[in-house]
């Protein structure tokens, strides 16, 4: 998967990694690709629901060792 | 646009959290959001924010590194001392500051509405405050939300 932009949010606690998302978002253009790493277990659901309400399409999440990594399609 | 108005009492450093971070979560999810503080809640749009405290007296349900009996939470210093280290945790679990958060609230356009009547009762000293805050009475506080899908006072 092709990565537009990368945000590290880890050690962040609700609701930064989403703040931070938005932010990131913002200078991006509509399909490029964003990838976030989290360490805080509440942003998966969290992330979801922010693809939900913003349209922003949530391409996947993976976990490994504690780390959450999401990909996001800016709308 | 969906909307978001809420109605922030407390000056106190647990109850400054909900409002701001409500407020700077739904700025992001594309909500227009307005906050009006009132009464106590006008502490929290101060310039300098560090008296801001969070206090054990009364305060049952906050968790303590060590059982403290009401007669030791009285005592001067404990609520310095009860802030600090609720500071020390926030900032140890990644919670942003409230300076952080007001600030990332004003970035996302949230309005600040300070309630008039509050500055008139307590005699504030208006320059004391952020500058980027109306000032307004209900009837203000009404006109947008009336017409919000959220409404929440805290």
């Amino acid at each position: 998967m092709q990565v537009d932009k990368e945000l590290d949010a880890r050690g962040l606690n609700c609701p930064l990694p989403i703040l931070k998302t938005k932010k990131s978002l913002a200078d991006m253009t509509s399909g490029q690709v964003l990838r976030v790493v989290s360490t805080d277990c509440g942003s998966v659901k969290d992330m979801q629901a922010f693809s939900n309400q913003t349209g922003n399409t949530l391409l996947s999440t993976q976990e490994a060792g504690g780390e959450y990594t999401f990909f996001l399609q800016k709308k | 646009m969906k909307k978001m108005a809420i109605i922030a009492t407390k000056g106190t450093l647990d109850m400054a959290y909900p409002p701001f971070i409500l407020a700077s979560t739904a700025a992001a999810l594309g909500y227009d959001v307005q906050v009006f503080f009132t009464f106590y809640g006008l502490q929290l749009l101060r310039k300098d924010l560090s008296d801001v405290k969070i206090s054990p007296l009364a305060n049952p349900a906050m968790p303590m590194p060590i059982p403290m009996p009401v007669m030791v939470q009285m005592l001067p210093g404990m609520e310095t001392m009860a802030t600090l280290m609720m500071k020390d945790k926030l900032k140890k679990k990644g919670v942003a500051s409230l300076e952080e958060l007001r600030a990332l609230c004003l970035e996302a356009d949230v309005k600040f509405i300070a309630c008039q009547m509050t500055v008139d009762l307590f005699e504030f000293d208006k320059s004391d405050f952020i500058e980027q805050i109306e000032f307004g009475g209900a009837a203000t506080f009404m006109e947008f939300a009336g017409d919000t899908d959220i409404c929440l006072f805290v």
